[in-house]
């Protein structure tokens, strides 16, 4: 390798745990290890740590402590927020609507709720990757019961219109489930203001720890369990509470919260500069995605002629973690399902790159990744049997 | 990301025989881009010997790793011997692919019996058949694009 620099560009898959968290976490594991359930001070120590890390998430909210679950992060919150609704409601009625740009979490829990006998809408998504409010207004119907749209899409970071969306539910008193994992600490949450009844969060992806997460559950809303077993978090989700791991997620909401806008501004300022660095030094690449309502630190890109998995090789061996959404990077065979339900052709979609930037990022690291990147593109097209076509089409024009 | 052999990453990396040959004597392209994965084989044959080979190929590491090995396994040699190399043989020689990326050796088998096809049409003879049955299991999925 000629530089050995290594620059992490992939914080939509996880960020490194703050060690300010760490430091919080560490007494938690030998020290204070008792059972919160049990009845000493030893487990008492522990039952107040879980309460002060619920106090915290709960205000990261905008909600109450009692309206907080914690949970093994983000895959059991949408599992549980699906399964509990459909079951706790099923004598109400028998559809879910959800949209074709979901996480697997949530995709994969809808498609066995199908087996189940539950009828899911599967919302299709503008080319920005948005929902229509239109086309969820007329997928309603007297048994719908849940209607789950995540806040923000971790492939091409589009947000989402929550706040219209909640309120529609409001009105016609369907419940509303957001999936907000990669939106904490990147957009301002309310759940009162935006009418969110459950709201899916993981604390690694906010420099919390992995493994940790929480399902908020609006005071009322019936809700089945999830996990059956002891008495822990109200009765509502059993098993030993992860203490560590939910103190871990208490200080890092609080951090996540903390100077938000002051953060994103940095993180958007960087990524902006990437994003028109490669569009413009690079052509036959075309942006995935909303340019504006985006993630903060959310690149996806498309580079025409050449496939995604050889790309992150080539980056990878400089030093650079990224990600994509070409199937051949993922075990399947399919490219993404984000990127053909915003109307990319497979060809296209396989050949994309995710970049997402977090606050460790430097100018430098940005000025590095985008010449590796033109570097890599511009190999890969040299061998493409596509881009040889291109350029010969070309020259006889 | 997938656990690739070293040999792979080798190939990859440095990638042999990468390039066109303007007046091949045969070419032979499989795959399609809805897949993920086009390989394109030229060859130069003199007496019935592959005397050049080169590729071009869009796709995944191990594509490309295969269509490099696949041109290795079969330059100089005589067309029935290249015509015998398998799917497997060129998996081997990258000391193994992960089951999902099969496919990737299968190609340059297939790209490599296209080569020689399209040669042998050319010269005005019969394409030789397709024997089937490449060792792949029917466990890997082949994209349907």
């Amino acid at each position: 390798m000629a530089d050995h620099r290594t620059v992490y560009m992939d914080h939509s898959a996880t960020t490194p745990t703050d060690p300010e968290v760490v430091q919080a976490m560490l007494p938690w594991y030998s020290e204070h290890y008792g059972n919160p359930s049990s009845l000493y001070r030893l487990a008492r120590e522990s039952k107040t740590a879980i309460e002060q890390a619920r106090k915290k998430v709960a205000s990261a909210l905008g909600a109450e402590s009692e309206e907080i679950y914690f949970t093994s992060g983000g895959t059991e919150s949408d599992n549980w927020a699906l399964f509990g609704v459909a079951f706790a409601n099923r004598k109400r009625g028998d559809h879910i609507i959800t949209t074709a740009i979901e996480h697997h979490a949530i995709l994969h829990t809808c498609a066995y709720l199908e087996k189940l006998g539950f009828k899911v809408t599967y919302l299709p998504v503008n080319e920005s990757g948005k929902v229509r409010i239109d086309d969820l207004n007329a997928a309603i119907t007297d048994k719908t019961i849940l209607v789950s749209v995540m806040t923000a899409n971790n492939e091409i970071g589009t947000i989402q219109p929550i706040t219209e969306i909640g309120a529609i539910c409001r009105e016609k008193g369907v419940l509303f489930h957001t999936d907000a994992v990669q939106a904490i600490g990147n957009i301002p949450i309310d759940v009162k203001e935006m009418n969110i009844d459950l709201l899916s969060l993981s604390a690694h992806k906010f420099y919390g720890p992995k493994g940790v997460g929480a399902l908020y559950v609006r005071k009322g809303v019936r809700i089945e369990n999830y996990l059956h077993g002891g008495g822990q978090e109200r009765r509502k989700r059993a098993g030993t509470e992860n203490v560590p791991g939910i103190v871990g997620l208490g200080v890092a909401i609080e951090k996540a919260i903390q100077n938000m806008d002051t953060r994103i501004d940095q993180i958007r300022t960087l990524r902006d500069y990437l994003l028109e660095k490669i569009l413009t030094e690079i052509p036959h690449t075309r942006l995935n995605g909303d340019r504006t309502d985006r993630l903060p630190g959310n690149i996806n890109v498309s580079f025409e002629f050449i496939e995604g998995e050889s790309l992150l090789l080539l980056l990878d061996h400089a030093g650079i973690a990224a990600s994509t959404g070409s199937a051949c990077s993922s075990g399947s065979l399919e490219p993404s399902h984000v990127l053909l339900a915003i109307g990319l052709p497979a060809e296209i979609a396989h050949g994309s790159l995710r970049l997402t930037l977090g606050h460790h990022n430097t100018k430098e690291d940005v000025e590095y990744t985008a010449a590796e990147i033109k570097k890599a593109v511009d190999r890969l097209r040299t061998m493409s049997p596509l881009y040889a076509d291109y350029v010969k089409r070309h020259a006889h024009v | 990301m997938l656990m690739y052999s070293e040999k792979v990453m080798d190939h990859f990396m440095n990638p042999r025989n990468q390039g066109e040959i303007a007046d091949a004597d045969g070419v032979g392209e499989v795959g399609n881009p809805t897949c993920g994965d086009i390989m394109r084989i030229f060859i130069t044959v003199k007496d019935n010997i592959i005397t050049d080979v080169k590729f071009q190929t869009f796709g995944c590491g191990a594509a490309v790793a295969s269509s490099s090995m696949a041109t290795e396994l079969i330059k100089g040699k005589t067309l029935e011997e290249a015509w015998e190399v398998s799917n497997k043989a060129v998996a081997e020689a990258l000391e193994g692919l992960p089951p999902i990326k099969m496919h990737c050796s299968v190609l340059a088998e297939e790209g490599i019996h296209k080569a020689i096809n399209d040669y042998r049409i050319k010269q005005g003879l019969e394409p030789w058949e397709e024997k089937g049955g490449h060792s792949h299991s029917h466990d890997e999925p082949a994209c349907e694009g």
